[in-house]
């Protein structure tokens, strides 16, 4: 049953785009985090593993069914988010970026490995979750769980997007992502708009934790170091700081991932999603939608 | 206060380098001679990551053995100990683990490890310390001959056939039973084993006049999504792929490829052998799917050892548990022919062994290359079952 080139193409891209809306989900999360206190969070990657099992065991040991398993997991992890930031970044806000970004290190080691210690590197298995039915469109193959993965992913973006630009919190983080004193001195709780960041951006990773699962089936306590880097590299793709450029990002690197293992470099695969970071530093270090913001003296 | 410091800190880049040359070159005794204190034997084994199945099963298998020979007396009047190392299914873990069961816990032999690359990461150090070492399936042909000098290693030996063997099956039972004349192949570009057993059947499909239709990479270890190298197979339409990997990515691979739409049957090595397959791949996309192995579980030659199993584990051993066991009784054997715990006795003892009966068969080593002949078993998966198909003997 030899496809055609244009099948196959679309095949890719079908497949790419379930991948990168995956990536979008977390890629948001570092977004925001880096929008509003300029930390890039290198344990993100980690609380989405962390979301992985929470689901896991919402589905294995509660028996919820996937939305209620998928809340749960996602308050979960806001929780989770919350405290991290509590514990690990607050007491750092005015000290210099380095030694945040290296404690951001040492929290996602600090998951990974406690989580190896709790949960033993031994690989768990999502139960099936969605009817096993394939659609097929004119000779591309789609599976019931590449649509709900799309569209939970489009509907959980296109919630805090709206959340971000229309609600009064929105509006807060905006401002104080834009400057944290003029926010304090408008009287906007800035300690509570961080972690209320902190929480959305777990949750949104939570959340591709447990598409994750229920699509690819098994979860180990180090599935978060590749996705988390290759989420980075979106976010930085399309702009650190914003999020429509979280978004596009984490598809544009989904589809251009798919595409390079379609031309039958699969090996670089991963290679490639680090060029990209490499390429965008140097030739527009703001990312696709960023703008160069110069200070006014 | 300037001085204070500057004597300090020489004091302790002295004390440093001190204990740092004490570390090297210390050679670990082969154990004390006195009756009392147990045997030490180390376990370099895969207890975590992606191919714990192996490892987890044959360290039960290794325990099962030393404690129904301990019952009995243990060896040379001594009891035997198994003292395990989690290599966590890396290479570069390996290096240190052995390391460790080597210079730190002084064992006098290695069980281990039960996979190619991990296996070949801990045989410098093996070396070096002059312990010997067995791995129960490793089937990569580096583990016993040094593909630089053409020799054999002279402290390595295995308790399985080797890939060439396992290719040699494989491409025979493809080009006659499964009547395919076009294969795919995809490889673990992580691991030697897979590497290895991917070049054997490549050369026997040739020879038996199949066309390779392409070949594609992943991963191993840390990639979970398969679907664009397997977009690229399904356009090539081969008769069959052909698979050497382990089994947490082979389920996977099955899986997505049967989403694809993909229907030929695939075939692989002892690494899909893990129940863990049909959990991760799920009973229906296992269909059509074929593996080689070292034994089948439900062999009757093997029953007493799987009900032993079953009655101290509670659940049913795979073949790597199988080989474990052989390998841990191989070594109470030679431990016994050489009449000590000296390292040198015992690799002379393990290196002239003949006729040792295992259960998975009868293993005499060849000392030129260290290997025993075994025969391969052929399994294909029905409806979540492996189904024992047919038995190849070593020409």
């Amino acid at each position: 049953m030899g496809s055609g080139i244009v099948t196959q193409i679309f095949q890719q891209i079908v497949n790419g785009l379930s991948l990168g809306s995956i990536y979008a989900l977390i890629a948001l999360g570092y977004t925001m985090v880096y929008g509003i206190i300029k930390l890039i969070n290198f344990a993100h990657g980690d609380i989405m593993m962390v979301g992985a099992y929470s689901g896991w065991f919402a589905i294995t040991v509660l028996h919820l069914p996937f939305l209620p398993a998928l809340l749960f997991s996602m308050v979960a992890c806001a929780l989770l988010g919350v405290l991290i930031e509590r514990i690990a970044y607050k007491p750092l806000r005015n000290a210099s970026r380095i030694a945040a970004l290296i404690t951001a290190i040492g929290v996602s080691l600090f998951l990974e490995y406690g989580g190896m210690l709790l949960l033993t590197a031994q690989v768990r298995t999502y139960p099936p979750v969605f009817p096993g039915t394939m659609y097929i469109v004119g000779g591309v193959y789609f599976k019931y769980g590449d649509i709900v993965m799309l569209i939970t992913s489009f509907v959980l973006m296109a919630l805090l997007h709206f959340t971000v630009q229309y609600t009064k919190v929105g509006k807060a983080m905006r401002a104080v992502s834009f400057d944290q004193e003029a926010a304090l001195l408008m009287g906007i709780n800035t300690n509570n708009i961080i972690s209320f960041t902190f929480a959305i951006g777990s949750a949104l990773a939570a959340a591709a934790g447990v598409l994750m699962g229920v699509y690819f089936n098994t979860i180990d306590p180090l599935m978060g170091i590749i996705p988390g880097l290759k989420a980075f590299v979106a976010a930085v793709l399309g702009g650190i700081g914003i999020i429509p450029g979280a978004m596009v990002g984490g598809l544009m690197l989904g589809l251009i991932e798919s595409i390079v293992s379609g031309f039958g470099a699969s090996t670089w695969r991963d290679a490639v999603a680090f060029l990209i970071l490499i390429l965008v530093l140097i030739v527009k270090p703001s990312g696709l939608f960023g703008k160069n913001v110069r200070e006014k003296v | 206060m300037k001085l204070f410091s500057k004597g300090f800190s020489l004091g302790m880049i002295a004390l440093l380098s001190v204990s740092l040359v004490a570390g090297c070159g210390t050679t670990p005794k082969a154990g004390s001679s006195d009756s009392s204190t147990p045997i030490k034997v180390g376990g370099n084994l895969e207890l975590s990551g992606s191919t714990a199945m192996f490892g987890q099963g044959a360290k039960n298998a290794i325990q099962l053995a030393f404690d129904q020979q301990n019952a009995k007396g243990g060896v040379l009047n001594r009891q035997l100990t198994l003292v395990a190392a989690d290599n966590k299914s890396d290479a570069g873990e390996s290096t240190s683990a052995v390391t460790k069961l080597v210079s730190q816990d002084k064992v006098i032999a290695v069980i281990g490890s039960m996979t190619s690359s991990v296996t070949l990461a801990a045989i410098p150090v093996v070396t070096d310390s002059k312990i010997p070492m067995i791995s129960p399936s490793g089937t990569n042909t580096k583990l016993t001959m040094d593909p630089a000098t053409n020799a054999v290693r002279p402290w390595i030996f295995r308790a399985c056939f080797i890939d060439p063997f396992q290719g040699q099956v494989a491409a025979n039972f493809t080009l006659t039973n499964l009547k395919a004349k076009t294969a795919a192949v995809i490889i673990d570009q992580k691991s030697d084993y897979s590497k290895g057993l991917a070049e054997s059947f490549v050369a026997n499909f040739k020879k038996g006049t199949g066309t390779i239709t392409g070949t594609e990479q992943y991963v191993g270890g840390s990639d979970k999504d398969f679907r664009s190298i397997l977009t690229n197979i399904k356009a090539q339409n081969p008769d069959m792929v052909w698979l050497p990997g382990y089994y947490q990515e082979v389920g996977l691979i099955v899986k997505q490829a049967r989403e694809l739409g993909m229907t030929m049957p695939f075939m692989g090595g002892d690494g899909w052998d893990d129940p863990q397959l049909y959990n991760i791949a799920g009973d229906a996309a296992l269909n059509n799917t074929f593996y080689v192995d070292h034994v089948a579980t439900d062999d009757p030659a093997l029953a007493t050892f799987v009900s032993d199993y079953k009655a101290k584990y509670n659940n049913a051993p795979n073949a790597m548990a199988a080989l474990g066991y052989d390998a841990a009784n191989l070594l109470i054997k030679a431990i016994d022919d050489a009449k000590s715990t000296d390292s040198e006795k015992i690799r002379t003892a393990l290196e002239n062994m003949k006729g040792f009966k295992g259960v998975g068969g009868e293993i005499t080593i060849d000392p030129k290359t260290h290997n025993p002949q075994k025969s391969a078993v052929i399994i294909s998966n029905k409806d979540g079952k492996p189904v024992f198909v047919t038995r190849v003997a070593p020409q």
